[in-house]
């Protein structure tokens, strides 16, 4: 079940892969039925304006980066580009632009540094990164542990073929900021379980460290259920990217890529698509503060 | 059919029905047999059905079947009634072959009041049915097997449970397909791959198949 891997037009070798540096596309829905979750970059976002920025579609995968850290030796060359968190970054030691596509050259040297703000740095590079699929996609996902493994220190990666064209040279975007995030909050399937979803837009939240691409843990006052709802069992059902679910704890955990297929505690709020890419750059201890989305979705 | 069906952001919505079966013919109707364009994955769970769709335009039409569907259907003319939400028909059965020689036999045993053997005759006296898939990939909840061995599910899960280990957690009986963490109250193991990413499909257990446990001796 893993696919053909196109003829390597370069290559990337890894120097140095930071904590955390993932193989990441748009990951592989259509398969709950298999128990397998959607994955891929968690914040699509970022990841789609990478691809964009390089002429090409978002079927080709990038480098998601967790807080820098990350070396790449050019082996041929490549042009990439630099999306999400923003953090210091060159090539031979000159520092590059941020959503601005750039030439590695044979021999050159990649650095991506920490990010001052936000977590996932998106490198995208022209042709992409040309690893087999599983399932029919090249994420990984933390949570069942498909797909291509986290990069280490001598991989090796092909990059495909480029395709397209340039046509951008910068885009005017801006990157995630440090400080109180907010987010824009829907009500959930099951947000009569909460009563009030002010409970959840009044509080300011705390981002958990033990946050990940599974889900953001917000810690602040526990919220209590609905009158009626105390103590009831809810049987376990799917979960969508996005959706705040509210454990036994009272503390709220907003999911991300890499979210289980099915949970059984209830989802009271939805998170709007922009919001949830948002969620996914948020650093342990910064502030969030919910917010009801103007318009109720899918109405 | 009856059922309400719940918002679930900009791309989803949850269908809840009244019961597992309504739920299949529901996830049969709109995944498996026609398929409404853009509807991108049906995550079947006890009770209810999502339907995640690519994009909000599409979610509308999605919606708007699913409504259909679940609707009342007050004008005996209705087009959307009859055979529109047959029973999913069973597909073949698989036989696991199990050693009942799990940590938590003797607890089950004390806490349905049956004896390990009973139990043991109780897990494969009559064939299981895959309800639905989440948890983890090739991680299949069984329904319908014997009421008597509905036990509540551990205080603290372990922080490993092995490949293959066979447990029981309320209704539902299942089979864990790689090493994880788990809740559930172990009364066996299978040597059975459960997950296969060579095979296709990789998961040996789909919703709508039966399920029959037999007893492989070993240890008690």
């Amino acid at each position: 079940m893993t696919g053909g891997e196109p003829a390597a037009y370069a290559r990337l070798d890894v120097m140095a892969a930071g904590p955390l540096t993932l193989v990441e596309d748009l990951g592989r829905p259509g398969l709950a039925s298999l128990g397998v979750g959607p994955s891929g970059a968690a914040d699509i976002g970022a990841f789609a304006l990478g691809a964009r920025l390089l002429g090409q579609t978002t079927d080709l995968a990038a480098l998601e980066c967790h807080h820098g850290g990350l070396t790449l030796r050019a082996r041929g060359s490549v042009t990439m580009v630099l999306t999400g968190a923003r953090g210091p970054a060159t090539v031979d030691g000159t520092p590059v632009g941020y959503a601005a596509p750039f030439l590695v050259r044979d021999g050159s040297v990649l650095v991506v540094g920490s990010p001052a703000a936000g977590v996932r740095t998106y490198v995208s590079v022209r042709g992409g990164i040309a690893v087999p699929t599983v399932l029919g996609s090249r994420s990984y996902d933390t949570l069942s542990g498909l797909g291509p493994a986290p990069l280490r220190l001598g991989d090796m990666l092909s990059v495909g073929a480029p395709e397209g064209e340039l046509l951008v040279d910068v885009a005017p975007v801006v990157p995630p900021a440090a400080g109180a995030a907010t987010l824009d909050v829907a009500p959930g399937p099951r947000h009569e379980w909460l009563g009030d979803l002010l409970a959840l837009t009044e509080p300011a939240w705390r981002v958990d460290g033990a946050s990940d691409r599974v889900g953001v843990r917000l810690d602040g006052p526990a919220l209590t259920r609905a009158p009626g709802f105390d103590g009831r069992e809810l049987p376990s059902e799917g979960i969508v990217r996005g959706a705040v679910q509210l454990p036994a704890d009272g503390r709220p955990v907003l999911f991300l890529a890499d979210h289980p297929v099915t949970g059984g505690y209830p989802v009271v709020g939805v998170l709007t698509p922009a919001s949830c890419d948002r969620a996914a750059q948020l650093v342990p201890g910064q502030l969030v503060r919910l917010r009801q989305a103007s318009s109720p979705p899918g109405r | 059919m009856t059922g309400r069906v719940l918002p679930s952001g900009e791309h989803a919505v949850l269908v809840e029905v009244d019961s597992l079966d309504e739920v299949l013919a529901l996830h049969h109707r709109l995944w498996v047999r026609e398929r409404p364009p853009g509807l991108l994955d049906a995550v079947v769970g006890a009770r209810t059905l999502l339907l995640v769709a690519a994009s909000a335009r599409d979610l509308a039409g999605v919606r708007a079947e699913a409504a259909r569907l679940v609707a009342r259907t007050p004008e005996p003319m209705s087009t959307a009634s009859g055979d529109d939400l047959e029973a999913v028909e069973t597909m073949e059965t698989v036989e696991i072959p199990v050693h009942y020689d799990g940590p938590d036999l003797d607890d089950v045993a004390a806490l349905t009041g049956l004896s390990p053997d009973e139990v043991v005759g109780a897990h494969t006296g009559r064939s299981w049915r895959v309800g639905f898939a989440g948890f983890a990939p090739g991680f299949a909840y069984l329904v319908d097997g014997d009421p008597r061995l509905a036990v509540p599910r551990l205080a603290t899960p372990r922080s490993r449970v092995p490949a293959g280990a066979v447990g029981l957690a309320g209704e539902f009986s299942g089979v864990y397909p790689r090493s994880s963490p788990g809740g559930w109250r172990l009364i066996g193991h299978t040597d059975v791959v459960l997950w296969d990413l060579d095979r296709d499909p990789p998961a040996l257990l789909r919703p709508g198949l039966r399920v029959r446990f037999v007893d492989a001796g070993g240890d008690r």
